[in-house]
C-alpha cells in the first residue's frame, strides 16, 4: 500500500525467516485445530479415526501438488475434477467390459493425462487465458460423462483394485496416506531443488523475463497441465476404488476446494511464489478442520463455512495487520 | 469481412439465427413467437446475472459468488415472506435488491480495501454465503404453499404478451446499455480493466471501481434472488447451485473478456441468449438433456478461440513469434 520502502541494512535470520513464515503461522493453526478437537470430542484421539481422516484430503491434496506448480507459474486449472469424473467414467465402462485392474489403471492415467494434454495445448498453444479455457473443459469433460452415464451408474469394479482406496500399507497407514507422501516429497523436490522448479517461478514472478532468460515458457506449463491431469487420474483411480461405483457428479465441486487448500498452503493466487510443505500442512489443516467438526456432528456445509472463512480471514489477517502497523 | 469477425455481436447473432433455422428445419414448433418468448423468459435470469457478471469481468475481477448470493437473497426474501406475509411486494423487491447489494459489497470491499485477489473472496464468500442459508434454515426447504400468493405472483405476471421477469431483464439490457456507454462510471469500468495504471493516471481509482462493479453485481444478483425463487415457488439451500459458471460462459460466449476492458450489455444478452436456446432447445430435438453440459463446455471453448483470434493486435504477434521461435 505505502510506497515508501524502508531497506533493512542486514538480511533477517534464516531462523527468524522461518519462524515467520507463512508455512509455521499455518502449522500453528493446525496444531491448534488438533488440540481443539482432542478436547472437543472424546473419539478425535483414536488411530483409527484419525486414519479415516486422512481420506478427507488425500486425494484432493494430490492434486493439490500439482495445481500449486500450476497456480505458481501463473496459470490455473479448474477441469481437475470434471477430468476425475471422466476418467472414473472411462474406468467404469471398462469394468463392463471385462477390463482388469492393471488396466483399469492404464485407463485412469491415459484419460487425465490427455485430458491434461487438451487443456495445454489450447492454454499454451493457442495462448488462451488458463481460467476460461478449463472452465470450458469443466463443462465439456464432466458433459462427456454425463453423455456417457446418463443418470446410471458403473459397478461392478474388480475386488482387488478396491486396494487403492481401501487398502492399507501398515496398520492404520492407508495406501493413499503412503501414496500422498510419496507424491508430496516428489512434488517438494521437483519445486524446490530442480531446474524445472526455479523455471516455474521464475515464469510465474515474470513470463516474458523467464522467455528473455532462455525458459521455454510454453513447454514448462504444457507439462504443468500435464502434471494437473496426471495426478486427477491418479486421484480418480483413489476415489474411484474407495467409492466402488461411478456417477457422473463424482468429486463435483472440487476444484474450488483444491484452490483454496493451495492457496490456504501461502501460494499466491497471483503466481510466483508459494511451497509444497505449505500445501502439505494447509491439506492437513483442511482434513482435521472437516474431521472434528464431523465428529461434532456438524453439517458438512457449516464446514465449508469455516473453510471460505479460513481461506479469506488467513489472507486478510496478515494485511490487515501491516496495515495497521504502518498507520 | 475482417469487420465483421471484429464485431463479436454480429457473429454471435449470426450463430444465434443459425442454431435457430437449424432447429426450426427440424422442429418448427420451437421458433413460434409464444415458444420463443417461453425460451426468453427461462434464459432472463442468465441475462441479468450475465450483465452484472460482464461488468464485474471488465475490471478483471471475476465475481464466482454470484450464485450463492442469489440464493441466499432468494431465502432471506422467502423467510421475510412467510414472516410477515402482508408486507407489500415493492418492500420484497427493495430487500432483496438490498441484501444483494450488502453482500456484494463485502466483496466488493475485500478486493478494494484488502487488495485479496477476487477469485479468492468471491471462492470464500461462495461457500460462506451458502452456508448462511443452511444456518438460517437448517437445511429446511421454503415450499410453494408457505409462500403467499402475491410473492409468487410477481414474476409471472402478464404485460402486454410478456412476463414480468421477461420486462425486468429487458429493462436491465436498456439501463446497463445506457450506464456503460454513456456515464462516467461506465467509462470507468471499461478504463480501469483496459489499463489499471492509465486509469490511476487519468483519475480513477481503481480499486473503488471495482467495489462498484461488484456492489452491482450483487445488487442484480439480488433482484434475480427474489425472482427466481418466486417463480419456481421454492428455496433452499442449493438454488442456482454452479449457476456461477454458466453466467461466466454466457460473458466469454458473449465476447467479454476474461483478462478486462473489453465487453458489451449486448454481448453478454446474446452470450446468455446461445446458452438458453440451447438448453431449451435439447429436449425439443430429443437429444438427451444431459449432453447440455458438454454442448455449453464446447461453445466456451469454441468462443474463446474466435475471442483470441478477434483480440489479437499486431504489437502482440511480434512476442508470440519469439516465442515460437524458441
Amino acid at each position: 500500500m505505502s510506497s515508501t520502502r524502508s531497506i533493512p541494512d542486514r538480511l533477517r535470520s534464516p531462523i527468524e525467516r522461518n519462524l515467520k513464515s507463512w508455512e509455521s503461522l499455518l502449522l500453528l493453526v493446525a496444531v491448534g485445530i488438533f488440540i481443539a478437537n482432542s478436547f472437543a470430542s472424546p473419539y478425535f484421539l483414536n488411530a483409527w479415526n484419525l486414519s479415516d481422516a486422512t481420506f478427507n484430503f488425500t486425494e484432493k491434496a494430490m492434486i493439490a501438488f500439482a495445481m500449486a506448480l500450476l497456480i505458481i507459474s501463473g496459470e490455473i486449472d479448474l477441469s481437475v475434477a470434471a477430468i476425475i469424473a471422466l476418467a472414473s467414467t472411462a474406468m467404469g465402462a471398462a469394468v463392463q467390459v471385462g477390463v482388469g485392474t492393471p488396466g483399469l489403471i492404464f485407463i485412469g492415467i491415459a484419460v487425465g493425462l490427455l485430458c491434461g494434454a487438451f487443456n495445454g495445448v489450447l492454454v499454451t498453444g493457442l495462448g488462451l487465458p488458463s481460467i476460461v479455457v478449463t472452465i470450458g473443459t469443466m463443462s465439456l469433460f464432466r458433459g462427456l460423462s454425463f453423455i456417457i452415464l446418463g443418470d446410471q451408474a458403473y459397478r461392478g469394479y474388480p475386488p482387488d483394485f478396491a486396494f487403492f482406496g481401501q487398502g492399507y500399507v501398515w496398520w492404520v497407514i492407508s495406501f493413499e496416506l503412503t501414496l500422498f507422501a510419496i507424491i508430496a516429497v516428489i512434488y517438494a523436490v521437483l519445486l524446490h531443488m530442480t531446474n524445472f522448479g526455479r523455471a516455474v517461478y521464475a515464469i510465474g514472478n515474470n513470463s516474458t523475463g523467464a522467455l528473455f532468460s532462455g525458459i521455454r515458457v510454453g513447454r514448462i506449463k504444457f507439462i504443468l497441465f500435464l502434471l494437473t491431469g496426471l495426478m486427477s487420474g491418479v486421484a480418480a483411480i483413489c476415489l474411484t476404488s474407495r467409492l466402488g461405483s461411478t456417477r457422473p457428479s463424482i468429486a463435483f465441486g472440487w476444484e474450488l476446494e483444491i484452490v483454496t487448500m493451495v492457496v490456504l498452503g501461502g501460494v499466491s493466487i497471483l503466481g510466483g511464489s508459494g511451497s509444497i510443505p505449505g500445501v502439505v500442512i494447509a491439506a492437513f489443516v483442511m482434513g482435521l478442520v472437516t474431521f472434528g467438526l464431523g465428529l461434532l456432528n456438524v453439517p458438512g456445509i457449516v464446514m465449508s463455512i469455516v473453510i471460505g472463512a479460513l481461506l479469506i480471514s488467513v489472507i486478510a489477517l496478515p494485511r490487515l495487520w501491516s496495515m495497521w502497523r504502518s498507520a | 469481412m475482417k469487420q465483421i469477425l471484429a464485431s463479436r455481436e454480429l457473429l454471435l447473432l449470426t450463430a444465434i439465427g443459425l442454431l435457430l433455422m437449424l432447429i426450426a428445419w427440424r422442429f418448427p414448433g420451437f421458433v413460434v413467437p409464444s415458444n420463443l418468448v417461453v425460451v426468453f423468459n427461462d434464459t432472463s435470469p442468465l441475462i441479468l446475472l450475465a450483465i452484472g457478471q460482464m461488468i464485474v469481468i471488465l475490471t478483471r475481477c471475476i465475481d464466482l459468488s454470484i450464485a450463492a448470493n442469489l440464493a441466499l437473497t432468494g431465502m432471506v426474501v422467502s423467510l421475510v415472506n412467510i414472516a410477515v406475509p402482508s408486507l407489500p411486494i415493492i418492500v420484497i423487491v427493495l430487500i432483496a435488491i438490498g441484501s444483494g447489494t450488502v453482500l456484494g459489497m463485502l466483496n466488493g470491499i475485500l478486493v478494494w480495501k484488502l487488495a485479496i485477489p477476487p477469485i479468492v473472496v468471491t471462492l470464500g464468500t461462495l461457500t460462506i454465503f451458502r452456508g448462511i442459508i443452511f444456518l438460517l434454515t437448517e437445511g429446511k426447504w421454503v415450499n410453494s404453499h408457505e409462500m403467499s400468493d402475491a410473492f409468487k405472483a410477481v414474476p409471472r405476471t402478464d404485460i402486454f404478451g410478456l412476463p414480468v421477469l421477461s420486462w425486468i431483464a429487458i429493462a436491465a439490457v436498456i439501463l446497463f446499455s445506457v450506464i456503460m456507454t454513456r456515464t462516467t462510471l461506465g467509462r470507468a469500468f471499461y478504463a480501469a480493466g483496459g489499463n489499471p495504471h492509465a486509469a490511476t493516471y487519468a483519475g480513477i481509482n481503481v480499486g473503488r471501481t471495482q467495489f462498484w462493479a461488484f456492489t452491482i453485481s450483487g445488487a442484480i444478483a439480488g433482484l434475480t434472488g427474489y425472482l427466481w425463487v418466486s417463480r419456481f415457488a421454492v428455496a433452499y439451500v442449493d438454488v442456482a447451485g454452479g449457476f456461477e459458471l454458466t453466467v461466466v460462459a454466457a460473458c466469454v460466449i458473449g465476447g467479454v473478456s476474461i483478462m478486462g476492458g473489453i465487453g458489451t450489455v449486448q454481448g453478454a444478452l446474446l452470450g446468455a441468449l446461445f446458452l438458453g436456446i440451447i438448453a431449451n432447445a435439447l429436449p425439443v430435438v430429443n437429444i438427451s438433456p444431459f449432453w447440455q453440459m458438454a454442448i455449453s463446455g464446447g461453445a466456451i471453448i469454441i468462443a474463446v478461440v474466435l475471442n483470441a483470434q478477434a483480440n489479437r493486435t499486431p504489437g502482440r504477434i511480434i512476442l508470440k513469434r519469439a516465442e515460437h521461435a524458441t
